[in-house]
């Protein structure tokens, strides 16, 4: 068996939405200690709802494949839906990873959710 | 789709005349070695023919030569058998910080029982100073082990000059040269070791045989205990065709050793002075000139090391890496670690091994290959991306700083 499933290579191979927003609503930015990964979200809102994702990821396999499900599964999203999306979500909608790259998952949520907080705390700045 | 092998000191593929004289020790001649029927002395002969082989391909008498299942066994025999053969006459032991696993666990495991062990450190090419061996040497060290070449940075101990401290002081010095065996000359009386390990796996012999030369007058105790074979050193049932292509390994590597070798350093060659000129930002890992003609471990800066070597992958080329990610335990590797990269740049390690099957093709279409999957990996790399905005290096998170300046000028020139 494949250390990958089929679904993680893709996204490997073809990550979506790679780049930054030059004038991003919100950024969020998380460090993996465990490995030394880094992902970079940067997103778009209008009306509520997330209209653009990008992200940069510094990372394994498993860590890129990760951001772009992410960058994926948000779009599109209200800014309550997507923080909705869970590490396990994620994996899942990947189909599984390795147990030891789970913590790769991990990043991926955090990364996006943390570009929503910063979104909405600069909301709360503006009003 | 080509398949590009670079990974030879994880394996090597099998000559195929080594597989010719295995396969009758499959197929026709299946007698146990230690029964005294026809096809018994078949299997015994085959095992006598490859110790002689294996004898004369180190330079030693095959009354010396021990066969294991592989130069893990033979490295913890050494370390274990060792220590408990001369325990009365002290406790302490000293191994390099770059030993393979198997020398540096079987070590610590005599740790934990009551043994003392010193890691030597190495600098930042990867040797050891001899006169950091002195120091450390007291009154009751009774086992010196310091590997003659390291898999992974390909750096060539000063062995001999080791070997003769440990020598002068009387104490039994092993090494385990695994990397350099049927790859570079070696002859254990001019180095002066009282033990070696050897594996005929890393020069186009089969898994499953290895052995270690022990030198008359040195004592070991067993690490398996069962019946006679390998004069009561090493119980069980001998892999019979494995060790007659140990053997046929040996003897083929004698005989072409020298155009291989000039053939692998060629290669070398070309990819430790093309990769910097293709790649900006990559290192050479290792020492320039003390080093294994097969061997180049690079640091590629901004990006990880996994996500390149499954791109490699892809390509049906075959590589390793030492980085965090790419390993199971998600550490760096322990010899990267030793001679201080940076973590941040250690992360982005790949190592190639070449084979006397590598040809200059290979070469060329890694080359071809390689460069457009780093443009691709930092495309989508944060670090690379402020670094270029910025001029700055960054971390990538807490405890993968950079603590090295980074000199590129300077680096580039010295790639």
């Amino acid at each position: 068996m494949p250390f990958y499933s089929e679904k993680v290579m893709d996204h490997f191979q073809n990550p979506r939405n790679v780049g930054e927003i030059k004038e991003a609503d919100g950024t969020g930015e998380i460090g993996n200690p465990v490995c030394g990964d880094m992902m970079s979200f940067y997103i778009k809102v209008k009306d509520n709802i997330i209209e653009d994702v990008k992200f940069k990821t510094f990372g394994c396999g498993a860590a890129i494949a990760v951001s772009s499900m992410v960058s994926e599964m948000a779009k599109g999203k209200t800014l309550d839906e997507a923080m909705l999306i869970t590490n396990a979500s994620v994996a899942q909608e990947l189909g599984g990873l390795p147990a030891n790259k789970m913590h790769c998952s991990n990043l991926g949520a955090d990364a996006l959710h943390k570009a929503i907080e910063d979104y909405r705390k600069k909301q709360g700045e503006k009003s | 789709m080509p398949d590009i092998y670079f990974e030879n000191h994880a394996n090597t593929r099998v000559d195929e005349r080594v597989i010719d004289v295995m396969l009758p020790y499959l197929r026709e001649y299946y007698g146990n070695a230690q029964s005294i029927h026809s096809l018994g002395t078949h299997s015994k002969d085959a095992i006598e023919k490859a110790r002689s082989q294996v004898a004369q391909l180190i330079g030693g008498q095959e009354s010396e030569i021990y066969f294991t299942s592989c130069a893990s066994e033979a490295n913890n025999l050494a370390i274990k058998g060792v220590a408990q053969a001369y325990r009365q006459k002290g406790r302490h032991i000293i191994v390099s910080e770059i030993e393979h696993f198997s020398v540096l666990n079987a070590a610590r495991r005599l740790s934990q029982q009551d043994f003392e062990v010193t890691v030597l450190p190495v600098d930042q090419y990867g040797l050891l100073s001899p006169e950091d061996l002195k120091k450390a040497i007291r009154e009751d060290t009774i086992l010196v082990s310091v590997q003659h070449a390291n898999p992974e940075i390909g750096t060539i101990q000063p062995l001999a000059e080791i070997a003769g401290l440990c020598r002068e002081r009387n104490i039994p010095f092993h090494t385990d040269a695994v990397c350099t065996a049927g790859i570079m000359p070696i002859e254990v009386t001019k180095l002066g070791v009282d033990l070696l390990t050897l594996s005929g796996a890393q020069f186009y012999g089969p898994k499953g045989a290895a052995a270690l030369y022990l030198k008359k007058g040195i004592r070991i105790v067993p690490q398996i205990d069962g019946g006679i074979q390998e004069n009561g050193r090493r119980a069980g049932t001998e892999n019979v065709p494995a060790i007659a292509g140990f053997g046929a390994a040996c003897e083929i590597a004698a005989q072409e050793m020298e155009d291989n070798y000039r053939h692998m350093i060629k290669l070398r060659e070309r990819l430790i002075k093309a990769l910097p000129e293709k790649i900006p930002y990559l290192y050479i890992n290792g020492h320039r000139e003390k080093r294994l003609p097969n061997n180049i471990n690079i640091s590629v800066e901004f990006v990880e090391g996994e996500g390149m070597f499954l791109f490699l992958d892809q390509k049906g080329i075959y590589v390793s890496s030492g980085s965090a990610c790419a390993s199971k335990a998600l550490k760096m590797s322990h010899v990267l670690a030793a001679i201080k990269v940076d973590t941040a740049v250690g992360q982005g390690s790949i190592l190639l091994t070449l084979s006397k099957y590598n040809t200059n093709a290979d070469i060329d279409y890694l080359l071809a290959e390689f460069p457009p999957i780093v443009a691709k990996l930092r495309e989508m790399s944060p670090l690379y991306g402020y670094f270029q905005k910025t001029g700055q290096r960054r971390a990538a998170g807490p405890g993968t700083d950079y603590e090295h300046e980074h000199e590129d000028d300077q680096n580039q020139e010295d790639g």
